[in-house]
């Protein structure tokens, strides 16, 4: 089993302290829970996406598992090693052995690409970090790189801001490539993007994966792509994973009193279909100071008593869909 | 169209254009677009970046901003050429019976001013009132549009709000006076789903309440759909097409309309995403004849060459196309495709 999977999440924990604007000394007078104790894993070749509202930690996961940042607590398998020690303690060149096998695409390709280099450089930047390529092959790999994604050879000479949004985009996707990664989180990649190009570089990224192999953490709050692109998907609110399912089944069956209003509140191109009114009443609350008990208990429509007092956990309700809630 | 029809007309644009002269070129952002709305209606105005939307707003509304100049056209408002209006004339216009809510609240209300003063200042503009007058119009205005303790929020600023919180308050001061026209550019786009959802049926709630006509700018074909009853597609500065909004997403009749709705995702099936290939065009030189032709897979020769007109091919169904008849309807073409 264990082989199957190529990214394990363990209680994974990030707090962030919140300090006071004191003079001489900072004080701390809180912490955002930005996750706060999720567990996943994500197979070999699979599309694992995490969906829910800004905020809710999404982008903070994403950044433990490519260890840009250090979780509180919680332990991240790659390939069944331990990488959160391993980063802890490794080299430099132990750090850069991990680093090639994940790759991040930004949601903006305007602000993700240095506006002074030219796609070449851009592309072979890589080259000369991991120092994989022998310097007589750079040419020929960018060349193969940009085809790749979906462009021509003479655009290696141009600068990004020559290049549409979603040409820019394919341009980010080639650099991640560049170190023949086998993970790649995709941080909403098509959402600043125009509707007739977001189907190109989903259709691209789908591709990309049947014919590399690649695994994606695909991160998005535009459920209809999730719907497309992923395989399982979980959803997240206010640091913690309330359900996790197949893709089809999470969208045709969804269990979490969350997960119902967010699918109601997604508008449906078909005017035939009248969206149900679940409209949830007000908004995410402060992760400063989380609501005790289930945390979506102030907003939902069927919270109880016990949903005030005691803290849900994810388990398995039926065969690979897992929910937190008392009472779905 | 007839006179009889000509009394239910709020808004009519007649063969708009509106250039931008920059230093690179003319920007040809809206060219001759013509559509109009009746009272009490809600009218979609789709397209992607580019098309032309918002710039058809801000002429309607006069604000277009430098170098941008409305060169041609008209616009009839309840039955008179915005366009011959002093400047004086149209600031009694704006807000009072034109209104608009921008995308982004962040940078459409004021940072340095609280609440009660931005709203204070759309209503005294138009209206002399007193100030106890005032205060209890402001209450009510915030409680209207959903914004809970509102003695106490009015004198907070911009950014005591989310992001929700301060599109409520743009709905708020541009429902302020009670305007018959409303123009929403993009209102959720900045927002998350489940708030999305609040908004836009806060708007639809008071549309009706006020008996208002609604203008809805976006790309989101799903908040066409749950929104309107009749839509206009713009591409490239031109319509592609206008029609009632069930007729457009069941016969589409433009190519572009067409792929447009086979490229969006849906949330209810999944299906393959067909592709619209090539990038939205530049405006400075637009592809010549239909501006659609480049990424069209119907094109023929004679669409390079000709601008197709808007014709009228079914009862309030218009189309800009030369090879409109070519698109198969539901069925067969690719945006039923559910597996």
């Amino acid at each position: 089993m264990a082989d199957a999977n190529l990214i394990e999440v363990k209680s994974l924990v990030k707090y962030f302290p919140v300090y006071s604007r004191g003079v001489l000394l900072k004080k701390e007078v809180g912490k955002v829970h930005a996750v706060d104790g999720i567990s996943f894993d994500i197979k070999r070749q699979e599309t694992f996406a995490l969906v829910g509202e800004s905020g809710c930690g999404k982008t903070t996961t994403a950044r433990l598992i490519l260890n840009l940042i250090e979780p509180t607590s919680g332990e991240i398998f790659f390939e069944g090693e331990n990488i959160v020690e391993k980063f802890q303690s490794a080299g430099k060149q132990e750090k850069l052995r991990l680093r090639r096998k994940m790759q991040l695409i930004f949601q903006n390709p305007y602000g993700s690409l240095d506006p002074r280099m030219t796609v070449y450089d851009i592309i072979s930047e890589p080259f000369v970090i991991h120092k994989h390529v022998a310097k007589e092959k750079w040419k020929e790999r960018v060349y193969d790189l940009l085809r790749l994604v979906g462009l021509e050879e003479y655009h290696a000479e141009r600068y990004p801001h020559e290049f549409s949004g979603g040409q820019r985009q394919r341009i980010c996707i080639a650099r991640a490539l560049a170190v023949e990664p086998e993970f790649i989180v995709a941080d909403e990649p098509v959402s600043s993007l125009d509707v007739s190009i977001r189907a190109q570089i989903l259709n691209l990224l789908g591709e990309l994966q049947k014919t590399m192999g690649l695994s994606y953490l695909y991160i998005s709050h535009d459920l209809s792509s999730v719907r497309q692109i992923s395989q399982r998907v979980g959803v997240m609110y206010l640091g913690k994973l309330v359900e996790q399912a197949d893709t089809d089944e999470l969208f045709d069956d969804p269990l979490h009193p969350y997960t119902r209003a967010l699918i109601e509140a997604v508008p449906i191109p078909d005017p035939k279909k009248k969206t149900l009114k679940i409209v949830l009443r007000g908004e995410v609350p402060s992760p400063i100071n989380p609501p005790r008990g289930c945390r979506f208990h102030p907003r939902c429509p069927r919270a109880q008593k016990e949903c005030h007092e005691k803290e849900t956990e994810l388990a398995e309700v039926k065969k690979g869909h897992f929910l937190s809630c008392f009472y779905a | 169209m007839g006179e009889s029809k000509m009394e239910e007309m709020l808004l009519e644009v007649n063969g708009l254009k509106t250039y931008f002269f920059t230093e690179a070129g003319v920007v040809k952002a809206v060219d001759s677009v013509s559509f109009n709305l009746k009272k009490g209606e809600s009218l979609g105005l789709v397209g992607e970046s580019g098309s032309g939307k918002t710039v058809t707003a801000l002429s309607v509304l006069r604000i277009v901003p430098k170098p941008g100049k409305t060169i041609e056209g008209t616009i009839k408002f309840n039955g008179e050429n915005l366009l011959e209006k002093s400047e004086k004339e149209m600031q009694a216009i704006r807000g009072n019976q034109i209104a608009i809510i921008f995308q982004d609240p962040s940078s459409s209300l004021n940072p340095v001013f609280n609440i009660e003063t931005q709203l204070k200042d759309v209503l005294l503009a138009h209206t002399p009132m007193s100030k106890e007058d005032c205060t209890k119009k402001i209450i009510e205005l915030l409680s209207v549009v959903g914004i809970p303790e509102a003695e106490t929020r009015m004198h907070e600023y911009p950014h005591m709000f989310s992001c929700g919180m301060k599109q409520r308050v743009a709905i708020a001061r541009a429902l302020a006076l009670e305007p018959t026209l409303l123009f929403a550019d993009e209102p959720t786009t900045a927002l998350d789903v489940t708030i999305q959802a609040q908004v836009l049926d806060l708007l639809d709630d008071l549309k009706r309440k006020l008996g208002m006509s609604l203008v809805m700018i976006t790309h989101d074909m799903g908040v066409i759909a749950k929104m309107t009853n009749r839509v206009v597609v713009l591409y490239a500065g031109n319509v592609c097409e206008i029609a009632r909004t069930l007729d457009l997403y069941e016969k589409p009749k433009h190519p572009y309309t067409e792929a447009l709705l086979a490229a969006v995702p849906r949330l209810d099936i999944r299906k393959t995403l067909r592709v619209i290939p090539g990038n939205i065009p530049n405006l400075i030189e637009p592809p010549s004849g239909c501006r659609f032709h480049p990424r069209c897979k119907y094109a023929q020769k004679h669409c390079e060459e000709a601008v197709p007109m808007l014709e009228e091919v079914e009862p309030e169904h218009f189309v800009a196309c030369h090879e409109w008849r070519k698109i198969k309807l539901k069925g067969e073409s690719g945006n039923s495709g559910g597996r």
